[in-house]
């Protein structure tokens, strides 16, 4: 999935996060702002990178800002904001690389 | 065979906003016997795609302890219901609500689709359930031959803010405008032998008007109720809740009717009552549904 612009995700209420995707020249720049960093902030990370990987993102800005969310909320905002900022327009294969 | 959930128990059905993830990621702890995941008119336009994401992944991965997933997918007239019902079976949806039902032609568009997104994503094709919303007067007209037009199809329920708009009264609290519609839905319901389900009561700074609505819509013969707090669950799970004195009785007419059977005798009194072969369906469906939920401990 190539980045084309940048988009949104999300919000700041409670148990959401925003995520914030944007063109990049090379490799993924996670950057991450979480409530619970200290206790989960290795999972947040884990988890977005497989989901960026899932979705052949290869080289993006992406920012974190969590407010407790779990780990299908983060997925899915990630989802969602790479799928905005694509540009994407097809049918989702739910199940295939959204999985 | 008829799907082993389609008469399962539904006395509350909790709409919940997909846009929210605070909303979708526990509700199981208030014990609704549904929860309706909405896709619809809870969602605003610009955060429909973000809606799905959130409902997918959280139908993947969270665990609702054996409450049912409805999904309620948007309306035939828009260009989202397809991917709406694709998104929602392939997240493993238990049922799918089609808001402003109108016609049995509209259940089977939706049915069809559900079929094709069975197949896709490999689930049992037949494994999804269906429930109509009807939100018109020609919906609530054709009500009968909505719930004649799939086996899928569990139940109706009235929403009644597009009802009354249809009608074009307001919602005036007492049910006035609600009163033929109802009678009519129940009636075509118990016909084809499928669930019927009442509208919403929003004024949550009432609770005495809610619990006089769910005292009349239990005395019409209504299986349950949509609810949009968790405060309104404990109010109408224990209207629902037959009481010990109606299942002792229940369980008295049901042991009576199979004895008096067995020795060729129609018609005794139970209680000083007069009892015959009609009240045993009644008797059984008050232990079914004190049994269903969890305050029958007999044998029957």
């Amino acid at each position: 999935m190539k980045i084309s612009k940048l988009a949104v995700a999300g919000t700041l209420e409670s148990s959401d996060c925003m995520v914030t995707i944007e063109p990049a020249k090379k490799g993924i720049d996670l950057e991450l702002d979480s409530v619970v960093i200290r206790q989960y902030g290795r999972r947040i990370r884990e988890v977005a990178m497989e989901t960026l990987d899932r979705l052949e993102v290869k080289n993006a800005r992406v920012t974190i800002v969590d407010k407790g969310a779990l780990d299908c909320t983060i997925k899915a905002r990630i989802e969602c904001a790479a799928a905005r900022a694509s540009e994407f327009e097809g049918r989702v294969s739910w199940g295939g690389t959204i999985r | 065979m008829s799907h082993p959930d389609k008469y399962r128990l539904r006395r509350t059905m909790m709409f919940l906003n997909c846009q929210k993830p605070s909303l979708i990621k526990d509700p199981y702890v208030y014990k609704p016997d549904s929860i309706m995941l909405d896709l619809e008119d809870a969602v605003a336009e610009r955060e429909k795609d973000a809606a799905r994401y959130s409902l997918y992944h959280a139908l993947q991965e969270i665990d609702y302890r054996g409450v049912e997933r409805v999904v309620r997918i948007n309306g035939l007239d828009t260009d989202l219901w397809r991917e709406d019902v694709r998104c929602a079976v392939a997240g493993g949806c238990d049922s799918i609500r089609i808001p402003k039902t109108e016609t049995a032609d509209d259940v089977r568009t939706v049915e069809y689709a559900i079929a094709e997104a069975e197949r896709e994503f490999r689930r049992p094709v037949g494994s999804v359930l269906i429930m109509a919303a009807l939100e018109s007067a020609r919906g609530v007209i054709n009500a009968m031959s909505i719930c004649d037009s799939s086996e899928r199809l569990f139940g109706i329920a009235l929403s009644g803010g597009d009802f009354s708009r249809d009608l074009q009264v307001p919602i005036s609290g007492t049910g006035v405008e609600f009163m033929g519609a109802r009678q009519h839905m129940i009636i075509a319901a118990r016909a084809a032998k499928v669930q019927c389900f009442d509208t919403v009561w929003t004024n949550l700074d009432d609770m005495e008007g809610f619990r006089k609505e769910v005292e009349t819509i239990h005395a019409m013969g209504f299986d349950g109720k949509s609810i949009v707090n968790p405060r309104q669950i404990p109010v109408v799970h224990e209207i629902y809740t037959p009481k010990q004195k109606d299942i002792v009785y229940a369980e008295k007419v049901v042991r009576e009717i199979e004895d008096k059977r067995a020795k060729g005798i129609g018609v005794f009194t139970v209680d000083g009552k007069m009892i015959d072969i009609a009240f045993y369906d009644g008797a059984k469906r008050t232990i079914a549904l004190a049994k269903a939920s969890g305050v029958y401990k007999g044998d029957l």
